[in-house]
């Protein structure tokens, strides 16, 4: 509860600390972020199952409420929410058969995934836009439309603390011990009686859910979408932002978002070694701290006291 | 036989040679080390560019494809030996991210090196068409399937004829077991990383004139290799083999009687089927997990 409360602490005084747009914007970029890594954080720091097609989900969120508002006049929220539900069924659809598979095949199978969606996204221009990417209308309840930075910082700063918050009951409930015992052991833990392969869905469709909800919420406040959110590279960025800031770690997840988020406007004075720096920093990491950014400091914090 | 059919056939199995010897490096690397090495694609990209290079700088052909497997084996190895070996025990997701961490790595490397335009290899031996059954075969075609089909026979011998073969065959069965009989595991690893980057720039090379190269050509080729080796059954050479001669040929076909728009898809539509439907692939055995 306490990390929570510092949580929405943080939310609510950093607009102290943002003096323009600019940054208005890269905060909002990172709670976004940071909403679909709590999600996966579920599926892969909790339940132990690896993703690697979540901008898959992402992106059905986005272009999936993009295309119902722009192309057959939805209204947003309307289209936010069907949007979030399709992604959530394929997710279960597709999750049963898929989440049988261990390990490496588990992380292939997502991958194919996420690449035939990014496929699909590209090449059916006609509802896309395909490679050019396509507009996307504002987000608007009754007349009233969102718009603004601050207005989005606000929005988007509430649904992270109340995603978080979402996140750290569901690991305190039997439902996420559930999720710990299969990340030890599935046979110890359908031997204790719990069923795993419903558990690992549960994980599953709840973070590709998530994952389309801040899909759709990007690209509403963007105003613009393109494939490159929905591309396998996307889908990495997001697991080594879960990985960077600490498997099984809800706050991790934020810091992770954070950093990597951040990082990559840092490394533009880099210019044409921004992928050599960002290579060497995700290999670095993950060689020296393979429990993340979070955990191994808090394993220091502990060592000191 | 239609001229059409035996076009997309003679194109199909020109691609999917690629993809067999793509596969087959993935397949040496997850046997010995258990680790998925998702650089595997920038080793074929290495192999194409730096052979251009070395061309532009004048070096004949036999030598600038030498050079670029050389230099591929060399990458390869640093990869086992300052990436993969420091992270020993670490979990999946970890090691993951750190061979796609080297792949992004490499891929920039390669745009600083070099450049980031698209690059043609000359044809190994003319362009003139050679006419088989109304369809027309580029010679390079022939060079393709042939070298691949020696490189095989040369996989088979080296790891059914020589010691360092058997080792690592040893070690993909049974890493403590080996140790125990006096094999290095690090020797091992490093010779598999260089082996397999060996055989992902000698693909790189081979397709060179056809689909030219350039320096993000990794990340496709690369991931469909790895659907080929999931197709044939992970972790089985023969399976590699067969894995990539069929992907090439579904994917030639498909593009040909289906749909040119999802080509790209059929790899990862048929690595999901195979992964729901039959998870050992084509020839892997069937997974049974310890305890």
């Amino acid at each position: 509860m306490r990390g929570l409360l510092a949580l929405a602490a943080v939310v609510a005084l950093a607009p102290l600390a943002l003096a323009n747009n600019y940054h208005y914007e890269i905060a909002i970029l990172v709670g976004l972020n940071a909403i679909v890594c709590v999600g996966l954080n579920l599926l892969i720091g909790y339940a132990g199952q690896v993703s690697l097609g979540h901008a898959g989900f992402f992106g059905i969120g986005a272009y999936g409420s993009a295309i119902l508002a722009a192309r057959y006049g939805w209204p947003p929220l309307a289209s936010l929410a069907a949007a979030t539900a399709a992604a959530a069924l394929l997710a279960w659809i597709v999750g049963r058969p898929i989440l049988r598979l261990r390990g490496h095949y588990l992380a292939m199978a997502t991958l194919g995934l996420g690449i035939i969606i990014s496929i699909v996204v590209t090449t059916e221009d006609r509802y896309t836009g395909g490679p050019d990417g396509m507009s996307v209308p504002p987000l608007a309840l009754a007349g009233f439309t969102l718009a603004g930075e601050r207005a989005w910082y606000w929005l988007v700063g509430l649904l992270l603390v109340a995603t978080v918050w979402l996140s750290l009951n569901l690991i305190d409930s039997p439902v996420g011990r559930a999720l710990r015992a299969l990340h030890g052991s599935e046979v110890a833990a359908e031997v204790a009686g719990i069923d795993s392969a419903r558990h690992k869905l549960l994980a599953f469709v709840l973070s590709a859910a998530i994952a389309a909800l801040a899909g759709a919420l990007t690209a509403h406040y963007a105003g613009f979408i393109t494939p490159g959110k929905v591309s396998f590279l996307h889908s990495i960025e997001l697991v080594v932002m879960v990985v960077f800031g600490g498997m099984a770690s809800t706050f991790g997840a934020v810091v992770g978002a954070a950093v990597l988020t951040a990082l990559p406007q840092l490394l533009t004075v880099f210019k044409e070694y921004e992928m050599v720096v960002f290579g060497g920093v995700m290999m670095l990491t993950m060689i020296f701290m393979p429990k993340g950014l979070v955990p191994t400091l808090a394993a220091l914090a502990g060592r000191r006291r | 036989m239609s001229a059409e059919l035996a076009q997309f056939l003679l194109s199909g199995l020109t691609v999917g040679a690629i993809y067999a010897l793509v596969a087959l490096g993935f397949c040496i690397i997850y046997n010995a080390s258990h680790v998925i090495n998702f650089a595997q694609g920038e080793f074929v990209m290495i192999g194409g560019m730096a052979t251009a290079s070395l061309l532009g700088a004048g070096l004949p052909l036999a030598f600038a494809a030498l050079g670029a497997v050389a230099l591929a084996a060399l990458v390869g190895m640093a990869l086992a030996r300052f990436a993969v070996q420091p992270a020993r025990g670490a979990s999946v997701v970890t090691l993951i991210i750190i061979t796609i961490g080297a792949a992004i790595l490499l891929r920039g490397l390669a745009s600083i090196v070099w450049d980031k335009r698209i690059h043609a290899l000359p044809a190994f031996s003319g362009d003139q068409p050679i006419n088989v059954a109304g369809a027309t075969l580029a010679p390079q075609s022939l060079w393709v399937i042939g070298v691949t089909a020696l490189a095989v026979a040369a996989l088979w011998g080296f790891f059914n004829r020589t010691l360092t073969g058997k080792a690592i065959l040893a070690v993909s069965h049974n890493r403590l077991a080996a140790q125990l009989v006096g094999i290095s595991v690090q020797r091992v690893l490093l010779v598999s990383f260089a082996l397999s980057a060996a055989l992902g720039a000698l693909a790189g090379i081979l397709i060179g004139p056809i689909t030219f190269t350039s320096w993000d050509v990794g990340l496709l080729l690369g991931l469909k290799g790895f659907a080929a080796a999931i197709l044939g059954g992970m972790g089985s050479g023969p399976g590699a083999v067969v894995g990539g001669l069929t992907l090439g040929l579904l994917e030639s076909l498909g593009a040909g009687y289906l749909s040119s728009a999802y080509k790209d898809a059929i790899a990862f539509i048929v690595m999901l089927a195979v992964l729901m439907l039959m998870p050992g692939g084509l020839l892997g055995g069937r997974a049974t997990e310890r305890v």
